[in-house]
């Protein structure tokens, strides 16, 4: 078992958020809140070691950068959304973002989620591959086509349109059960961790 | 009440008692199912594996905060032991305030079992606000970016840094991650400057990343808490492990293939009872 306060303090911790299982309850509300109040201190104190001091306070006082005031003085008016009359101040910095954002995301964007994808798909049934390579290759094509097409909703989905839409949805419904499938092995991966930290780490009666 | 009424009525309590018994009981009496190793496992590790001794480094973006660590601390953890065996040189990177903790635990973990000293084996960058613009920083200066190491040593005093300016000197960029960073990596990074991204990932990620790799903008890919129990079982298999090492991520598979067969039998109680029940009540 282990003497270390801190482990003591973590396991506890631990047994309070799992006694959420059962009902909400004060030992749960007690961290829940704890861990609440560290992580906004533990983030502001990173912020003011690693991004205040070395990039404004230094560049600005002592170092005579006052292009950096610049900013500083938009990153500032991000506050004015806490005072009503000024509150108008934050399109400043808020449109700065927006724009930044959108002129470096763009393009990139089209080049990596859209033409990349799209070049993939269009380059999967080539030949040169393996039989079952080719066959799975074929039946990606397919259920890219028939998915796409239940998104589209210009054409009313009867008929064939209708049919090659309702593969669309199997394949959704696919998608959907893989991820389930990951989503629970997540889930249960967080609940290993915490146990094999209680186990090992706490009581030692795991190698 | 029959037992499908039951069934469908069943205190969730019941079910969190059995997948906290299918958890425990593996974990305190191991049976060693065996992992096989997926393909994008072992692309990912022969590609590591190929880079030179202190050729060109290998970019690790931890991604991710403490609370999807059970999965993605132990894959970082196995890529930093593959490196250090390797002489490979590394450099850590947190994006958000709360992902610099990991990169501190991870190190911690791993560089005195092999000997890893800051500034010439691995290079702990701090924190700097502004995701998308160090990302896209990086590309011009590493140096400029970061001016400092975590420790507050000047970047352009390391021995290692000496021959890394930016990201034509870094051989690939794993980005472990339980959010969307590394398709940002892919899509800013890898597009524009054309570095390779490696990818590790929460299981609830793991689907959407596998069109990443048929298009090729990811290397490979370690999913979940299998990805990083195959990647410990490789560099384990390869000697690149120190006696005693402690396999995290294997020692839970058992676990977690115990969850899965619960989950699978309460699935198909589920829907029996739930059809059985609606065939009956259209009967009445």
């Amino acid at each position: 078992m282990s003497l270390s306060p801190w482990i003591w303090f973590a396991a506890l911790l631990t047994l309070c958020t799992f006694s959420f299982l059962w009902r909400d309850n004060p030992f749960y509300k007690f961290a829940e809140h704890l861990f609440v109040g560290v992580s906004v201190g533990y983030t502001i104190t990173i912020l003011y070691w690693n991004a205040f001091l070395p990039r404004v306070w230094e560049p600005i006082v002592i170092n005579h950068q006052f292009y950096v005031l610049l900013p500083t003085i938009l990153g500032i008016l991000s506050f004015a959304i806490f005072f009503k009359k000024i509150s108008w101040l934050i399109r400043y910095p808020i449109a700065f973002l927006m724009g930044a954002a959108c002129g470096i995301s763009v393009p990139r964007s089209f080049q990596g989620y859209i033409f990349r994808h799209m070049q993939g798909t269009i380059t999967a049934i080539s030949p040169g591959q393996s039989n079952l390579l080719l066959i799975s290759n074929i039946i990606m094509v397919i259920g890219v086509i028939a998915t796409l097409l239940y998104f589209y909703f210009s054409i009313e989905h009867k008929g064939f349109i209708g049919k090659v839409a309702n593969v669309g949805i199997w394949y959704i419904m696919l998608a959907f059960g893989a991820g389930f499938g990951y989503t629970v092995m997540a889930r249960v991966s967080l609940l290993i961790g915490r146990l094999q930290f209680l186990l090992h780490d706490w009581l030692g009666v795991i190698d | 009440m029959n037992f499908l009424e039951k069934m469908m009525n069943i205190d969730r309590r019941w079910i969190y008692l059995l997948v906290g018994i299918c958890v425990l009981v593996p974990l305190i009496r191991p049976v060693g199912l065996p992992t096989s190793i997926t393909p994008y496992t072992r692309a990912l590790f022969d590609y590591v594996d190929k880079i030179p001794a202190d050729g060109p480094a290998v970019l690790i973006s931890f991604d991710f905060d403490p609370s999807t660590s059970p999965e993605l601390q132990p894959m970082a953890q196995s890529i930093l032991r593959h490196c250090f065996a390797k002489d490979i040189n590394v450099m850590c990177l947190g994006l958000m305030p709360t992902y610099i903790g990991m990169i501190d635990i991870a190190l911690s973990n791993v560089k005195d079992e092999y000997g890893a000293v800051s500034g010439e084996d691995f290079v702990f960058l701090p924190y700097v606000p502004g995701v998308t613009a160090v990302m896209l920083s990086m590309g011009e200066s590493i140096k400029n970016t970061f001016i400092r190491d975590y420790y507050g040593v000047l970047i352009d005093s390391l021995p290692m840094m000496q021959h890394i300016r930016n990201y034509d000197d870094i051989a690939i960029v794993v980005s472990i991650s339980g959010s969307a960073m590394p398709q940002s990596w892919a899509v800013l990074v890898g597009t524009t400057y054309h570095v390779r991204v490696g990818v590790g990932t929460t299981a609830v990620s793991a689907a959407e990343y596998y069109s990443w790799l048929q298009t090729g903008q990811f290397v490979g890919m370690l999913g979940g808490l299998k990805g990083a129990a195959e990647y410990e079982n490789l560099i384990e298999s390869k000697g690149y492990t120190i006696e005693g090492f402690r396999k995290v991520a294997t020692k839970g598979m058992d676990a977690q293939s115990f969850v899965h067969i619960l989950m699978i039998v309460l699935i198909i109680i589920g829907n029996i009872a739930f059809f059985s029940l609606r065939k009956r009540s259209r009967q009445i």
